[in-house]
């Protein structure tokens, strides 16, 4: 009698621990497969890219305009349009979302302004950024009657800010008390010790904010559709409407022309390339940084 | 012993010019100041510029504005309906295909990885978060478009095209672009930062938790389910509204596939539109001043309280799973 009733409870525990095991393997194998997916969908975009993009990379590509299909045109005038969109972009962008950061961490820090100004930059952070476009348009762009790489730099410079403030501010509540206390007590203004001594001390994780902004604003498309517009010819003049890689690749992706379906790939390739290479260097290098 | 005394005059001399520290420090208070004050001004400025561009659509059609599902340039009718359906709808699908694949991906990272390993899948999951989307639309419309319409629409049709109530979800010529095939591009674009807080969130926890349920003998699985769910909740959940937001904000991807038609339907397959992806295709043929610029711009706005709403509700949500957490 005892020992068939303690034979059924190893049989029942042994049937749980059946099910559990199994459950556990079940588990562990789903997680695997999203894993993989996931990796799959990252190197199917790169073989893409690279089988479709590598094809058109010539130095024609980086010496000549866009121009109309079969005429031999390249996307200089849309790199030049990107690098002085993207630069000047972060030039704005930048000194705004450091004062802001600064702000936020070293006088706002729990008061009721500065964490509607976190929300905000926040909020900004999020922001479709199609409407930043939309929003361009309406007070830059309609009521002075012309496009122009100005009003794309300062749509990109309100997408590239709140990743500045998020990194600046996070950044400075890294500087140990004591450098603040050692800077005070030989005599420095506050003003000093938090240019000179904190932002300098944080000057590392602040780079890689830039950095990653650029990344980000890099690629975008949406808010140039409105604001920058696109230009075929060489422009370098700002208050004209100008080029941009992602701009001309919306353009050429859905166009029917071979050569120009090319030239997008390429010019996909190359942000693709671009903003990758900035975000592994920004990895790598905190990375280094930290330990 | 000399250096140490004669180091410090200098200095004092130098940062005490007659009145210079006094003017100088609230200056630069009030440069930063004024400066976080300025966003502030930028983000009500936008919210401002699209609900003024936006009023005259809402004052020509009234509330009718929201139910109609009319988009007609011709006619001068327009309504918000079909994007903000085809906006909820790609967004609610591609949350249904990301929250696991994200899940099953974080999980992975946090319990079962080799930590070599974890460090590279980790980045690689953090690099396609840094992918343009322009990108994933081209991607979208040359490799998915096509293998949604020779393959994933006819074994659907094959499979569910006869049963009643699931027919009309796959009806439709396979065009390969619509809702299924925007929500799919959507899902891989939102899945690495959903995976990305959920590991955060994951790894956050105190060790000695985790630790004390293996020890009591729980599987590793177990340990996910019984332990660092519940601990973890409301920082999933806020993860995953993060996702929506963005699925819901997004342009050129969806621009890619999406097919632009402004209709409501059941069909995943037909194409559709988002309120993005309208205002991007619809904005260059409209002019300044139009009826058809307004309704854009209402939709612009209407945009922009969703996205904020599901921000808010996702940063409270997190909020509180923090505060759990230090607890």
């Amino acid at each position: 009698m005892a020992t068939s009733r303690s034979l059924l409870r190893s049989d029942r525990s042994a049937s749980l621990l059946l099910r559990r095991k199994v459950t556990d393997r079940m588990a562990t194998g789903l997680s695997w497969l999203a894993m993989l997916i996931v990796v799959c969908v990252l190197g199917s975009i790169l073989w893409t890219l690279l089988k479709n993009g590598l094809a058109g990379l010539s130095i024609n590509l980086f010496t000549h305009s866009m121009a109309a299909p079969g005429q031999n045109g390249g996307l200089a005038n849309a790199i030049m349009g990107s690098i002085l969109q993207t630069g000047l972009a972060i030039l704005l962008g930048t000194p705004a979302g450091l004062l802001t950061g600064i702000y936020l961490a070293e006088y706002g820090t729990n008061s009721v302004l500065a964490r509607t100004m976190r929300f905000v930059s926040d909020m900004l952070l999020s922001a479709p950024s199609i409407l930043i476009g939309l929003f361009i348009y309406m007070v830059l762009v309609a009521p002075l009657g012309h496009f122009s790489g100005f009003a794309g730099s300062l749509a990109l410079a309100i997408l590239a800010m709140p990743i500045v403030v998020r990194t600046t501010e996070d950044m400075l509540y890294l500087v140990p008390v004591a450098m603040r206390e050692a800077g005070i007590a030989l005599g420095a203004p506050k003003w000093r010790v938090i240019l000179f001594i904190c932002l300098r001390a944080a000057r590392g994780g602040i780079l890689t904010g830039v950095l990653l902004a650029v990344a980000r604003v890099a690629g975008e498309t949406a808010p140039l559709l409105f604001t920058s517009l696109g230009n075929s010819e060489w422009s370098v003049d700002m208050n004209r409407p100008m080029a941009s890689l992602p701009v001309a690749i919306y353009q050429y992706a859905g166009s029917p022309y071979q050569d120009w379906m090319q030239q997008a790939w390429t010019g996909a390739l190359l942000v693709t390339l671009g903003v990758l290479v900035i975000n592994i260097v920004v990895r790598v290098g905190t990375r280094g940084g930290r330990t | 012993m000399e250096i140490s005394a004669r180091q410090p005059l200098p200095a004092t001399k130098k940062n005490h010019p007659a009145g210079g520290v006094h003017t100088a420090d609230p200056f630069f208070r009030m440069l930063v100041m004024a400066t976080g004050i300025g966003v502030l001004v930028v983000l009500g400025a936008i919210i401002g510029v699209m609900a003024v561009g936006g009023w005259k659509a809402f004052a020509v059609f009234g509330p009718e504005f929201l139910i109609s599902a009319v988009w007609n340039p011709v006619t001068q009718h327009f309504g918000a309906a079909a994007p903000v359906f085809g906006t909820i709808v790609s967004s609610a699908m591609a949350l249904v295909v990301a929250v696991p694949l994200a899940f099953g991906t974080a999980f992975w990272l946090a319990a079962l990885a080799p930590p070599a390993a974890a460090a590279f899948i980790g980045m690689a999951v953090q690099l396609l978060a840094a992918v343009p989307s322009i990108i994933f639309g081209m991607w979208g419309f040359f490799v998915v478009v096509p293998l949604v319409a020779h393959y994933v629409q006819p074994t659907a049709r094959h499979l569910f095209g006869h049963v009643p109530g699931l027919s009309a979800l796959v009806a439709g010529a396979p065009f390969g672009t619509g809702l299924f095939t925007a929500s799919l591009i959507l899902a891989i674009m939102i899945t690495p930062s959903i995976t990305a807080v959920m590991r955060d969130v994951f790894v956050s926890m105190p060790t000695v938790l985790r630790e004390s349920a293996y020890g009591l003998g729980a599987t590793r699985w177990e340990v996910m389910r019984n332990v660092v769910l519940p601990w973890s909740r409301q920082g999933v959940i806020g993860a995953v509204v993060l996702g929506m937001g963005r699925a819901m904000g997004e342009t050129m991807a969806v621009t890619f596939v999406i097919g632009d038609s402004n209709h409501i339907g059941w069909s995943l397959f037909a194409p559709a539109n988002t309120i993005a992806s309208l205002i991007a295709l619809e904005f260059p043929e409209s002019s300044a001043g139009s009826l058809k610029l307004a309704s854009l711009m209402a939709l612009g706005a209407i945009l922009m309280a969703i996205s904020f709403l599901t921000l808010w509700f996702s940063r409270w949500l997190l909020a509180r799973g923090q505060k759990a957490a230090g607890g």
